[in-house]
């Protein structure tokens, strides 16, 4: 298939469909809308299930009615909505739902403001709700990738019947670029007349199937959780993804940036290479799991005097940078926060004042 | 001669959780009836709110949810929108359904969901020790209102089915009480019509079922019936609120 020009937005939408989920379910806000506005058409041209819903709130717990009832199912939004749906996202996790979450950032905190952000770091790979559950994270950095993400994402959520996230900054969702989409349609999920509330004659079944989150008994409770936590484990053992940049050159430093911003450091890094500074860079595709090892692997380099978390958040993903590092060199931290993202001359300025 | 009277295949052969003279056990019965006689029960979807009928999935022999509280009617518009041929139907209480979940309700019945919504309202939050709910009556006491719901501070007991029945959307909407047998007739009449509004595909329905609940009112059992039709009813007034075709007609 040809290459097309398309927003990030519209390219994950339609990428949703392609991955054979027909149903969704959103609310508005800026800057994801054009998702809602573009499905609000072309999932009926394509027999799917369209809906606004009420609120944030409402959507998250449609996606989990339909995805309780084994069907594909996704939503989108942007950070204060994402907030709303938190709330669902946690019921979804503990009740094992695969269901797929799309956070186009916007900044915060409070209404903050409608341009890029990657403030919601935390909220995505720690947690927004409450409870011990994570969501896998996909972060991506171009709209190829975006709409490439958007199709691995629901096996993802089906192999491991939990949500998965994709987290791109405003940018992502609002840019238009190229993009090829994948002929590829990857199988239904095999195993979902053991739990989805499908209806009893659907499965030809005499057993009946229940979709809960409530444990009162705490022998209980804590098996359900240490069962939950083995399965955050195996993410970590089988789903981290990163890409590297410059890696292979005798650094003086390491950057670690995702998304929009990364693309910004991968300019910074070519134009310190023209000055003769060499910078590596691991990019984190997933942000949960977290690439751990590659980061410590490249930290640990002989050569590399200094790693860098280069964010458009607070210091959110310095934290998993400093974890992964273990002490191996120090770690700085350079972002903003307010909806510009740092331009390759202030990650050039960043990284010369502090090799 | 064959049985007459049984347990419903619908219902479980579980013992419930519910105290002495709540009336959740019948309604419970009724439902999974009415699930029986329209043979539905192999494809039907319960929704559990959260509040005393949170276990109410142990009581009934078909799938089930459980839900968030007072979300229950945006899972089930979840369900019914992707799978429209599964019956579906929430069963919540008034803290949930009133109180917390009121947007979700309100906006499920104005779109005209196809489910069926049972509330069961008994004026106060059951399952937390008897607080204030916004169905409890005037000066009715309760753990966060120990000298009794004072209106001019937290407004008049919300009335669901009249404010829902402002609705334009066509609708099947009507208010039981279970209390005494004369009416466990009439409710599962009601019951059985929103049932069957679903499974002919025409509109959302919801049986509002007043009740009783001795344990938090601090009655006996016989008491709390007294209450109900003296106090309650006369709030709360049974009936029929609306149809689809009383919609048609206007």
């Amino acid at each position: 298939m040809a290459k097309i020009l398309m927003k990030g937005n519209e390219a994950i939408a339609e990428a949703a469909i392609r991955a054979g989920c027909l149903n969704y379910f959103a609310y508005p806000i800026t800057p994801q809308s054009e998702v809602a506005e573009y499905l609000s058409w072309r999932l009926p041209e394509v027999g799917g299930v369209f809906l606004q819903g009420e609120s944030e709130v409402a959507v998250s717990y449609m996606v989990f009615g339909a995805s309780a009832c084994g069907e594909r199912v996704f939503t989108t939004s942007s950070s204060p909505g994402i907030s709303l749906m938190s709330e669902g996202i946690s019921y979804i996790a503990a009740a094992q739902c695969p269901a797929v979450f799309v956070n186009i950032m916007r900044g915060g905190p409070g209404l903050g403001g409608i341009l890029p952000s990657q403030a919601d770091y935390n909220q995505s790979v720690k947690g927004g709700g409450h409870g011990d559950y994570r969501m896998l994270v996909l972060a991506p950095a171009s709209v190829q990738e975006a709409a490439e993400m958007t199709m691995m994402a629901f096996p993802l959520a089906e192999k491991y019947r939990n949500p998965v996230m994709i987290l791109g900054d405003g940018l992502i969702g609002q840019m238009m670029e190229p993009v090829e989409f994948s002929e590829e349609l990857i199988a239904e999920p095999s195993n979902k007349d053991e739990w989805a509330t499908s209806g009893m004659d659907t499965r030809k079944s005499d057993k009946r199937n229940l979709v809960k989150t409530l444990y009162l008994v705490p022998e209980e409770l804590n098996e359900h959780n240490l069962f939950l936590k083995a399965k955050y484990d195996r993410m970590e053992q089988e789903e981290v993804r990163f890409v590297s940049y410059n890696i292979d050159a005798d650094y003086t430093a390491l950057i670690v940036s995702y998304g929009t911003m990364s693309r910004v450091c991968q300019t910074a890094i070519d134009n310190l290479k023209d000055e003769g500074i060499e910078v590596g860079m691991i990019r984190p595709q997933t942000l949960f799991p977290f690439p751990e090892k590659a980061v410590l692997d490249a930290a640990s380099k002989e050569g590399c005097k200094v790693a860098f978390s280069i964010e458009m958040s607070m210091g959110q993903m310095l934290e998993d940078v400093e974890r992964s590092v273990k002490g191996r060199c120090p770690v700085r931290w350079y972002g903003k926060c307010g909806g510009e993202v740092p331009t390759p001359e202030e990650v050039v300025d960043v990284v010369k004042s502090n090799i | 001669m064959g049985k007459t009277y049984q347990k419903p295949e619908a219902l479980s052969d579980a013992y419930t959780h519910y105290c002495p003279g709540c009336t959740h056990g019948i309604i419970h019965r009724l439902v999974a009836e009415v699930i029986d006689e329209l043979g539905i029960r192999r494809k039907t979807v319960g929704i559990a709110p959260v509040g005393c009928a949170v276990l109410a999935y142990n009581y009934f022999t078909f799938d089930f949810q459980e839900s968030a509280h007072g979300r229950a009617p945006a899972m089930a518009t979840g369900i019914k929108r992707v799978r429209p041929d599964l019956m579906v139907f929430t069963y919540q209480g008034d803290g949930d359904l009133a109180s917390i979940g009121i947007s979700e309700i309100i906006h499920s019945a104005n779109r005209g969901e196809k489910f069926t919504t049972i509330f069961v309202n008994n004026a106060i939050y059951g399952m937390t020790g008897g607080q204030m709910a916004p169905t409890t009556m005037p000066e009715q006491r309760t753990t966060t209102s120990p000298a009794g719901r004072d209106v001019s501070k937290q407004g008049m007991p919300i009335r669901m089915v009249e404010m829902l029945s402002t609705l334009a959307t066509p609708a099947y909407l009507s208010r039981q009480t279970v209390i005494r047998p004369k009416y466990v007739m009439r409710a599962k009449k009601a019951i059985k019509k929103a049932f069957e509004y679903q499974v002919e595909d025409r509109c959302f329905s919801l049986v509002e079922l007043i009740s009783t609940c001795p344990t938090n009112w601090g009655m006996t059992p016989q008491e709390s019936i007294d209450w109900t039709e003296n106090t309650l009813l006369k709030y709360y007034k049974l009936g029929e609120y609306k149809s689809p075709e009383s919609t048609e007609e206007a």
